[in-house]
């Protein structure tokens, strides 16, 4: 890029007006002031061209995956509406064991919406991208009339490789085989929860939106038996799980006395009557794998940055297929069960 | 968590689990002709299928859910009215999380708010009145609901808006008292109950000289109890203590919390506010006598039935149940949730036909997302 | 109605409308007192252990009530594991 040729473009504004989203001057420096001098893709064409020797390797897949961010507040302790909206992409292709490489960045934004607020959200992007290695590479921006958002809307699509011989699936998961977090549970929503306002709750929890892509490369070298793995976004630790155990057809059990949670969301569960198995995660995943590899898969796990907190939380059984249930620290039984509409509040 | 993980503790459970074991036999009770308890507060429901104790206590003790889910008993009018009142121009409608998905006649309060009224949740009636002093221009409403664990909260923040003249502010008054239902059940010659486990919360406020009829006048044995697992088994062996024994006493397990007399700034606050309706309909057990509270006229500028000229002095209308709805037999134990016909498949979750399936504390709710009869089957 | 939890004031927040915060496992929410209030002036509640419900503070939890409640259970439970430790005993000597 002939950077040199010609004075770097800045936007004057310092709110998003209708003319940003124009097609003209005022889009052309937004997106190169705010964006593009910070993601600093490759070329200026429409479209990125890539290229990646791992590609041609024989035997090996594509990964392709898309997601939108609509979070409120987009602005959240631990993070904000850019790095879930990178973290989450690539941890979609990592779970997949995939190797994430590039990601586009489409932002939909509303009139109004300070300058600043989005040069916070693309520094948190890049950020993100280089704590995963990964790069954004092209993208797209759209101005709304005020009302017909709610301050900016994120959608990344990412392309990763997946190695030749690696297949994660979840219909591959057998009984005896052995489930593993890599943290602690339900931050991610308890900090949102928090931050919106509403329950005016005062807590230092922050979220725990993390790229998952290294912690995955190092488990599945050291154990690659590793059957499947999922993060565990909406609707928390038990929709992943009953997902799972839906596709291999078998039953799931967990052991409530191994679920790691920080004190401080115990709190929030314990005052608002949630259950934090349904709380949304952004950097916590649960994978399965076969019994003889487990100890080599959690020690690999725990010496990574994501997976320091990484314990055994449960196994696949014969019994009860297609089922998630939770060993009370009693040893009564309960039934995990997927999420219907939204958790709620209760003072019931 | 102090005063909580210490209840919760598994090897007291085994202890207590076994002594439950040994009084049942005791007892000569067994899974044919089981001994009936009576868990009369939703919340008390929902903790026995949490942690599962209803798998862990012997065959010969049935579990019978009683009618103490406030949200469970709110007549379909109800719902109506308040969304009546939140269609209106200007109202923010502030309700408790339980309230959002209980279907009413045309739509649910969620589902009024996705078609664009001012509909929020909040924590704690304060969050409500604080809502109308931060919207002069608005007026706020706070669906009053629950039993006497929650009156005098909805009274303090009454009296707090007069103190402060918050004129924009008003209460849709749901609230109802637990003795009455429970001495409906006790009079219907079809219940069989052998004892029963009584609130831990609505004592807190009201202490646990308002049950001593049921001792005294119906010879059952009442044990008020907390909300850890060890509170409700501790209360349960109890309960079947005074039955081995041929006793029936009020006993208080929940002594750290509810003192013998009760919360007097609450029953104070109480009086002062509100006033007995001459009777309302409770879903499923229909009218019963000063049962339900309303506020005194000399509060009547925070009486929102006064307000918006809804239901006032009249109280809920009657609705029908819809087609097919048991709520009513489950609620009073009758029969259990999945004996219901629509149980799992016209009431789910998803779909709710009534209230029980809705509320978490609903035994439909607990049985399903728990999974009373689909733990029996799969295990 | 009856989700109520163990919290523990650790500031006065508004004396005059009887308001403090309380904390829940690190938790922290503002919370009315009145319910609990006795004569004694508001400061004197720092520390106390409160049954909290809807941001109010319902009841003073009772120390004293607590530490017997746990010794019944507790005894329950140790006199449990002594049957069972016997009954485990006696398996061993019986093979």
């Amino acid at each position: 890029m002939n950077a040199g040729l010609r004075p770097a473009r800045r936007v004057v504004a310092d709110r998003v007006t209708l003319a940003h989203g124009g097609g003209g001057k005022a889009m052309r420096d937004l997106i190169e002031d705010v964006f593009t001098s910070v993601f600093a893709p490759p070329g200026m064409e429409d479209q990125a061209r890539l290229m990646h020797p791992s590609v041609l390797e024989p035997g090996a897949q594509l990964a392709f995956t898309t997601d939108s961010f609509v979070v409120s507040p987009m602005e959240f302790p631990g993070g904000d509406i850019g790095t879930i909206a990178v973290c989450g992409t690539v941890n979609d292709l990592a779970v997949g064991g995939a190797r994430p490489l590039w990601l586009s960045a489409a932002f939909i934004i509303e009139e109004g919406v300070p300058i600043s607020t989005l040069r916070r959200i693309a520094a948190s992007m890049q950020a993100a991208a280089e704590a995963a290695g990964v790069r954004i590479v092209t993208g797209d921006t759209k101005v709304v009339g005020k009302g017909s958002g709610d301050g900016v809307f994120v959608t990344t699509s990412g392309v990763g490789v997946i190695p030749p011989g690696r297949c994660l699936i979840a219909s591959s998961v057998q009984p005896g085989d052995v489930a593993i977090v890599n943290g602690v549970l339900g931050d991610h929503g308890a900090a949102i929860l928090a931050a919106r306002g509403d329950m005016a709750l005062t807590t230092d929890i922050q979220s725990d939106c993390q790229p998952l892509n290294h912690l995955m490369e190092a488990v599945l070298q050291a154990a690659p038996g590793v059957r499947c793995a999922r993060d565990a976004t909406r609707g928390g630790l038990a929709s992943a799980l009953n997902e799972i155990a839906d596709a291999a057809g078998v039953g799931v059990e967990i052991m409530e006395a191994h679920l790691p949670l920080r004190a401080e969301v115990k709190g929030v569960c314990e005052i608002l009557g949630l259950d934090p198995l349904y709380l949304a995660n952004e950097g916590t995943l649960v994978l399965f794998v076969p019994e003889g590899q487990a100890e080599t898969a959690l020690a690999a796990m725990q010496a990574t940055e994501a997976g320091r907190g990484a314990c055994v939380i449960g196994r696949a059984t014969t019994a009860h297929p297609r089922t998630v249930v939770m060993k009370t620290v009693f040893g009564g039984g309960r039934i995990v069960d997927m999420l219907v509409g939204e958790q709620l509040p209760r003072i019931c | 968590m102090k005063y909580a993980d210490e209840f919760r503790d598994p090897v007291a459970a085994r202890g207590v689990l076994a002594a439950i074991a040994r009084v049942t036999d005791e007892i000569g009770a067994t899974k044919e002709k089981p001994v009936h308890i009576m868990e009369i507060c939703g919340g008390h429901t929902h903790a026995i299928f949490r942690y599962g104790l209803d798998k862990l206590t012997p065959p010969g003790l049935e579990f019978i859910h009683g009618p103490g889910c406030p949200v469970c008993v709110l007549p379909m009018s109800r719902i109506d009215e308040c969304v009546e009142i939140a269609e209106r121009p200007g109202v923010i409608m502030t309700t408790f999380g339980d309230a959002m998905r209980v279907p009413g006649r045309r739509k649910s309060l969620i589902q009024a708010k996705a078609d664009g009224a001012d509909i929020r949740m909040v924590y704690s009636p304060l969050d409500a009145l604080e809502l109308a002093r931060r919207n002069p221009d608005r007026e706020v409403v706070f669906f009053g609901l629950g039993f006497e664990t929650t009156t005098p909260s909805t009274a303090l923040t009454i009296l707090q808006a007069a103190a402060d003249n918050q004129t924009n502010f008003s209460i849709f008054c749901n609230h109802i008292t637990v003795p009455p239902p429970i001495k409906a059940l006790l009079d219907d010659p079809h219940m069989v109950l052998d004892g029963f486990v009584g609130p831990g919360h609505v004592s807190m406020v009201i202490g646990i000289h308002p049950y001593d009829f049921i001792a005294r006048d119906y010879g059952r044995p009442i044990v008020v109890a907390g909300f850890e697992p060890l509170d409700l088994l501790q209360s349960v062996l109890m309960v079947l203590e005074q039955i081995r024994d041929g006793r029936a006493e009020v006993e208080n397990q929940y002594s750290r919390v509810v003192p013998d007399d009760g919360n007097p700034v609450s029953i104070a606050a109480c009086a002062e506010v509100y006033e007995p309706r001459p009777s309302f309909e409770w879903r499923g057990l229909g009218e019963i006598d000063a049962s339900g509270l309303r506020i005194r006229p000399k509060y009547a500028a925070f009486d929102a039935e006064v307000k918006f000229g809804i239901g006032y002095g009249k109280g809920p209308r009657a609705v029908a149940e819809p087609e097919g709805c048991r709520c009513g037999d489950v609620m009073t134990g009758r029969i259990k949730p999945h004996a219901c016909p629509q149980f799992g498949k016209g009431c789910t979750p998803e779909m709710p036909l009534g209230a029980l399936m809705v509320s978490s504390e609903g035994a439909c709710a607990a049985y399903y997302q728990y999974g009373g009869l689909r733990l029996e089957e799969a295990v | 109605m009856c989700l109520g939890i163990p919290g523990q004031i650790v500031e006065i927040a508004d004396a005059a409308r009887k308001l403090a915060i309380v904390e829940v496992m690190g938790v922290r929410r503002q919370v009315n007192v009145a319910c609990i209030l006795k004569e004694e002036p508001i400061e004197a509640l720092i520390g106390a252990w409160s049954l909290i419900h809807v941001g109010f503070a319902m009841s003073r939890i009772n120390e004293e009530e607590a530490a017997l409640t746990l010794d019944i259970l507790r005894q329950l439970g140790e006199a449990q594991e002594e049957i069972e430790a016997m009954r485990a005993s006696e398996r061993m000597l019986a093979s």
